[in-house]
C-alpha cells in the first residue's frame, strides 16, 4: 500500500466498477428499474383486459343504488341506498365487531393471564389448557365451532331458551330486553354526567392534597355516593321514565326487543376466546418479567398486597404488556375480517364480497378495502404508541 | 492454657429436640402448599373438583364410550335410529377419511401425495432435529430439491412418464400442507431479502421493502387472497389464466414474508456489530459476510420465530377456504353439506376432528420452538 504525506492512506485507485458508491448508485437504478417495470406491466395488462372485460373503471359506482340487504345495520340502509352508504355499514359492522371483542378479550386475557400465575395448582393448570386449546386451533375453526357447532344446536324460536330477566336465545340470534327511554330521562343522565365530572374533580384535588402533605383524603365511598346515589334518587322521584320493550317468543320468529344476529354472537365469542388466549401470554409475560424483589421492597415498604399489586407491579408490567397488546388489538382488527366466512356482514363480506360480484371492479374494491384496514392499523398503532409514552419508564 | 475450671457453663445433657419441621417434600406437603394453601383456595379447589367430577365423565361418554365409530350415513349417529344416546359421530371422519387426506386426487395415484408427505417428514426432521448433521445439504434439499421433485409428483409430468393431474383435483390436508410448504419455501428466503434490504444502507433498497413489510402487515390476509383471486388475474396478459391454487399460493407466500421479515430482521439486529466488523477486516464482500458469517447466527436465534410464523401460517391456510380451495377444513365443509350425512350433530363431529388435528400440528411445533429456545438460552450463558 503506498503511504504518503502525514503517513494517512491515499485514495487507493480503483476501477470505477469497482467504486463502493458507483456500484451502490448501479444496483439502485437497476432495482428502480425492475420495479418501474414491474408496475407498468401490470397497469399495462389491468387496462387491457379492463377494457376487453367492459369493466367500469374509477369510483362512479359510489352512488349508484346498491340493490342488495345488508342484514345488521348501525346506520339506516336499504336496498335502496348507494353503493357508498353500504361501504359505510360494512366498515361501521367492522368497528363494532372489533371493538367490542377487544374489550372483551382484554377482560377475559387479563383474568386468565393473572390465573395462570395463580398459586392454586389446578386454577393455573385450568388456564394453561385454556390458552394452549385457543393458541393452536385456527381462528376460523373456532367461528365456525360456534356458528354452526354450538349456535347451529339452538332451537327454533318457538322452542327458545329463556334465560331470568326476559333474554330468549334461539336460531335468530339472542334476544334481550330494548330499554325504552323516557322524555325525562335526560334528568337522570345529565345528573350522572355532572356527578362523574365532580367526581373526577375531587380525585384530581386529592392528588394534589396527597403531594402536598402526603395524605391522601378518602375519597372512594363519597364518589361513588355522588355517582350512583345522586342519579338513582333523581330518578326515582320524577317516577322511573323508564321501560323495557320485552322481547316475545312467536312461532315463527320473536318479536319486539333488542336482538343480536347468531352471526355477530358467533363472531364476538370467537375473536374474543381467540384473542384472550394471546393477550393472556402477553400479560403473564409481562408480570413474569418483573423481578421478586419488587414485589419484597413493596412489602418492606408497608404497602398491602393488593396496593403492591397496583401501585408496584403493575405500571412496571404494563410497559412490558402495552406494546404487545397494540399488535394483539391490530390482528384483532384484521381478523375481524373471516366475517365473511359466517356471513357476517363486516367491510369485506359487504364490499369485497356483494359489491366486488355485483360491479366486478376488483381493483377499486380490494384497494379501498385494503386502505381502510391500513388506515385502522395506524390509528390503533397511534393510540397504543400514546398510550405508551404514558406508561413509559420516564428517564430522569 | 485454659482448664476446664474456666469455662462458665457445659451443658452436661442433651436439650429436648425439637419438633421436626413441616414435612418440605412429599404428596401432603405439595397438596398443602398448591391445592389448599388457604380457606378460599381449599373452596376454589374443591368447587373445581366437583365441576370436573359432573362434566369429565358426561366428556367421556360423549367422545369414548357412547360415540359411533362405524358409519355409513347419518342415520347410524341419530339416537332415535340406534335406539341409545350417541355421542360424536366419528363414523362420519372414518368414511370420509381419504377424502379429508387427499381430496379428489385419482385413487391410482395416492403414492404420490403419500411419497411428498414421506419427503417432506424427511426435510422438516433434517432441518430441525438437532441430531441430524450436514444442515447446509438439509437447507439444499428443502429448499431447492424438494420443491421440484414435489412438483413433478404432485401436478405430474409427461417426461417423467407420471400423469397430469389438475390442481383442482387436490385437496383436502395434502392441499393444506402444500401451501403450508410452499408458503415457508417462499417466505424463508424472500423474507431473507426483505430483511437485508430493510437494514440496507441504499434509500431504494430500503424504502422499498419498508413500503413492502409494513403495507402487507397492515392488511389482513382475506384482503391478500382476494388480491391474489381477483386482481392476479387482470395484473398478467390475458393469455396467461394463473391456476387459481397457484393464485393462492402467491398470495399467501407473499403475505409470510412479510411477517418472516420481520423475524429475521430481529435475528440481524441481534449479531453484535462486531461480527459485522470482523468479516469486513477479513475483507469479505457484502454477500460473503452475510452469508458466510452474519445470516448462519442470525438465522440459528430465530429458529423459535421462524417456527411460530409457521404455526400462524398453517393455523392461517384455513382462510382460502373462503376463497373457494379445497383445503382440510374445505372439505370437511363439503362432506358435511352432503345430504346423506346432514344432521345437526355432525358439524360438531367435522370441527372437533379438524380441531384436533390442528391441534396436534401447531402444539407440536410450539413444543419444538419452546425446547429450542430453552436450549438457545443455556447456550448464551458464558
Amino acid at each position: 500500500m503506498s503511504v504518503v504525506n502525514g503517513g494517512r492512506p491515499s485514495e487507493a485507485k480503483v476501477v470505477f466498477y469497482n467504486d463502493p458508491r458507483i456500484r451502490s448508485l448501479f444496483f439502485q437504478l437497476v432495482l428502480l428499474a425492475l420495479i418501474v417495470a414491474l408496475f407498468w406491466f401490470a397497469y399495462d395488462n389491468t387496462v387491457a383486459n379492463l377494457k376487453k372485460r367492459n369493466i367500469a373503471q374509477g369510483f362512479g359506482f359510489w352512488n349508484v343504488e346498491a340493490g342488495f340487504d345488508i342484514s345488521q345495520t348501525l346506520i339506516s340502509y336499504s336496498a335502496a341506498s348507494s353503493y357508498g352508504r353500504a361501504f359505510w355499514v360494512g366498515l361501521l359492522n367492522t368497528l363494532l365487531v372489533s371493538g367490542v371483542s377487544i374489550v372483551l378479550a382484554t377482560i377475559l386475557g387479563v383474568v386468565i393471564g393473572i390465573l395462570r400465575l395463580s398459586k392454586n395448582w389446578l386454577i393455573a393448570k385450568l388456564a394453561t389448557v385454556y390458552v394452549e386449546i385457543f393458541r393452536n386451533v385456527p381462528l376460523l375453526l373456532i367461528l365456525y365451532f360456534w356458528y354452526r357447532g354450538v349456535l347451529g344446536l339452538l332451537p327454533e324460536p318457538k322452542n327458545s331458551i329463556i334465560f331470568p330477566g326476559h333474554i330468549l336465545l334461539n336460531t335468530r340470534g339472542l334476544l334481550t330486553p330494548r330499554p325504552v327511554l323516557g322524555d325525562d330521562f335526560i334528568y337522570p343522565f345529565v345528573a350522572f354526567v355532572v356527578m362523574v365530572l365532580i367526581a373526577i374533580g375531587l380525585s384530581v384535588r386529592a392528588k394534589r392534597v396527597q403531594e402536598s402533605t402526603g395524605v391522601r383524603p378518602k375519597t372512594g365511598w363519597l364518589s361513588f355516593g355522588l355517582i350512583v346515589l345522586v342519579p338513582s334518587v333523581i330518578f326515582i322521584l320524577i317516577g322511573a321514565p323508564l321501560s323495557f320493550d320485552i322481547p316475545v317468543q312467536g312461532r315463527f320468529n320473536a318479536s319486539g326487543g333488542m336482538s343480536l344476529a347468531p352471526e355477530f354472537v358467533s363472531m364476538v365469542i370467537g375473536l374474543t376466546t381467540y384473542t384472550a388466549a394471546f393477550i393472556a401470554e402477553n400479560v403473564r409475560a409481562g408480570i413474569l418479567a418483573i423481578s421478586k424483589g419488587q414485589t419484597e421492597a413493596a412489602q418492606s415498604l408497608g404497602l398491602s398486597h393488593a396496593q403492591s399489586i397496583r401501585l408496584v407491579i403493575m405500571p412496571q408490567a404494563l410497559r412490558v404488556i402495552v406494546p404487545l397488546l397494540n399488535s394483539e388489538y391490530l390482528s384483532l382488527t384484521k381478523n375481524s375480517s373471516l366475517g365473511v366466512s359466517i356471513g357476517y356482514p363486516d367491510l369485506v363480506s359487504v364490499f369485497t364480497g356483494t359489491v366486488l360480484n355485483q360491479t366486478g371492479q376488483a381493483v377499486e374494491m380490494v384497494s379501498v378495502t385494503m386502505l381502510v384496514y391500513l388506515t385502522l392499523s395506524l390509528l390503533t398503532s397511534g393510540f397504543m404508541n400514546w398510550f405508551n409514552r404514558r406508561v413509559a419508564l420516564v428517564e430522569r | 492454657m485454659t482448664t476446664s475450671a474456666e469455662v462458665h457453663f457445659v451443658r452436661s445433657q442433651f436439650s429436648e429436640p425439637s419438633p421436626p419441621p413441616m414435612r418440605t417434600s412429599g404428596i401432603v406437603h405439595w397438596l398443602r402448599e398448591n391445592l389448599f394453601s388457604s380457606v378460599l383456595n381449599s373452596v376454589v379447589t374443591l368447587l373445581i373438583v366437583f365441576g370436573l367430577y359432573k362434566i369429565i365423565p358426561g366428556l367421556v361418554d360423549t367422545l369414548i364410550i357412547n360415540a359411533v365409530w362405524v358409519a355409513n350415513d347419518s342415520k347410524a349417529c341419530v339416537a332415535d335410529v340406534v335406539g341409545h344416546p350417541v355421542g360424536v359421530c366419528w363414523g362420519f371422519v372414518a368414511a370420509h377419511w381419504d377424502y379429508f387426506v387427499f381430496g379428489q386426487y385419482p385413487e391410482t395415484m395416492r403414492w404420490r401425495p403419500e411419497l411428498f408427505f414421506a419427503l417432506e417428514v424427511i426435510g422438516l426432521a433434517w432441518l430441525l432435529v438437532q441430531r441430524i448433521p450436514r444442515k447446509d445439504l438439509g437447507m439444499i434439499y428443502f429448499f431447492i430439491v424438494f420443491p421440484i421433485v414435489s412438483y413433478c409428483l404432485l401436478s405430474g409430468s409427461e417426461t417423467l412418464g407420471l400423469p397430469i393431474v389438475q390442481t383442482h383435483y387436490w385437496g383436502g390436508f395434502l392441499v393444506s400442507i402444500v401451501i403450508g410448504t410452499v408458503g415457508i419455501v417462499i417466505s424463508v428466503p424472500l423474507g431473507i431479502i426483505l430483511a437485508l434490504g430493510r437494514r440496507s444502507h441504499m434509500p431504494v433498497a430500503r424504502s422499498s421493502s419498508v413500503v413492502v413489510i409494513e403495507f402487507i402487515r397492515g392488511v389482513p390476509l382475506i384482503t391478500v387472497l382476494f388480491m391474489a383471486n381477483v386482481m392476479f388475474p387482470l395484473f398478467v396478459p390475458e393469455g396467461w389464466r394463473p391456476d387459481s391454487l397457484l393464485r393462492v399460493l402467491v398470495g399467501v407466500a407473499l403475505f409470510f414474508s412479510a411477517y418472516m421479515a420481520e423475524t429475521v430482521r430481529g435475528g440481524l439486529q441481534a449479531i453484535p456489530r462486531g461480527q459485522y466488523e470482523a468479516a469486513q477486516a477479513l475483507g469479505l464482500g457484502y454477500w460473503q459476510m452475510m452469508i458466510k458469517i452474519i445470516l448462519p447466527q442470525a438465522l440459528k436465534i430465530v429458529i423459535p420465530g421462524i417456527v411460530n410464523n409457521f404455526i400462524g401460517l398453517l393455523k392461517d391456510t384455513t382462510l382460502v377456504a373462503i376463497v373457494n380451495i379445497f383445503d382440510f377444513l374445505k372439505v370437511i365443509e363439503a362432506s358435511l353439506n352432503d345430504p346423506v350425512w346432514r344432521t345437526s350433530g355432525m358439524p360438531f363431529a367435522g370441527y372437533l376432528f379438524a380441531a384436533i388435528v390442528y391441534f396436534i400440528l401447531c402444539y407440536g411445533m410450539a413444543r419444538y420452538s419452546m425446547s429450542v429456545e430453552r436450549r438457545l438460552a443455556t447456550d448464551n450463558r458464558h
